[in-house]
């Protein structure tokens, strides 16, 4: 599976269009990260614990994405786009979209 | 009173910790960034050598949550009253930027140019109860470029 996010896949052509394909998904971390985010809100700095679970949660939503693509008989995904938004306190909703092609 | 010298502590606290922190991810961020500089990272939908074929393309992507200590964001607030332009989250969103991008480059080193570089900024854990958290999740995202014989032709750039 070919993934940009520009118009093309370089070297290639695209030779079918399929429409817009997305994943998404809503995560909120676990009780230990909150307490230890909160302390490392006193220092600042990097809160790990934080990181690893978008960093997670992003994964998981590529992969719904690439998914879906397949499933439609895809074999690329171009013009991606990542967005974030915190859709309650300490939950934050993940969601990537592109359009799904077929490339030679 | 005793929630004053809590505070107090906490202030102090932030301040130290925050502030050494903050210069070891600067010192950090200097080393790095000049060790990466020949991976040239363009916002640009094109690659820059038109003519070099390309074996091939991946999406690519850097993050980072970073937060603030606890002195600077009661400066802030500070700031808030006066007005004027708020430093110590000037410097919170320019180490967030520039780790994100930096991260993203060490996720594809072989590379031969990234383009089409996007960052998005979110502040996370928005609107809870009380104290804001004030931490700001970075993601930098882009196209890796791979060029033909990319590992016997050095890059020029």
């Amino acid at each position: 599976m070919f993934v940009s996010n520009i118009e093309d896949i370089p070297g290639k052509t695209i030779t079918t269009c399929y429409g817009i394909v997305s994943g998404s998904t809503v995560r909120t971390k676990h009780l230990g990260r909150d307490i230890f985010a909160s302390i490392k809100n006193i220092f600042g700095g990097e809160l790990k614990g934080y990181t690893e679970l978008l960093g997670e949660s992003r994964d998981e939503a590529l992969d719904r994405m690439k998914a879906q693509a397949q499933q439609l008989g895809a074999n690329a995904i171009v013009n991606v786009r990542f967005s974030t938004s915190s859709v309650a306190a300490g939950a934050a909703e993940i969601y990537v979209y592109g359009t799904a092609v077929t490339v030679e | 009173m005793d929630g004053l010298i809590i505070s107090l502590i906490f202030l102090v606290l932030g301040y130290v910790f925050g502030k050494l922190a903050e210069r070891r991810h600067y010192r950090s961020i200097h080393a790095r960034e000049e060790i990466l500089v020949r991976l040239p990272t363009t916002s640009c939908k094109k690659p820059i050598k038109t003519s070099t074929p390309i074996n091939h393309a991946e999406l690519v992507h850097g993050h980072v949550v970073i937060s603030i200590d606890y002195f600077k964001r009661l400066l802030a607030g500070l700031r808030n009253f006066f007005g004027g332009s708020v430093r110590s989250y000037e410097t919170l969103l320019d180490r967030a930027r520039r780790e994100a991008v930096l991260r993203l480059k060490e996720s594809c080193p072989t590379a031969n140019e990234i383009i089409n570089l996007r960052i998005e900024t979110s502040s996370i854990s928005k609107g809870g109860s009380g104290d804001r958290v004030g931490s700001v999740e970075v993601l930098a995202y882009g196209t890796a470029i791979y060029y033909e014989q990319a590992s016997t032709q050095p890059s020029l750039l």
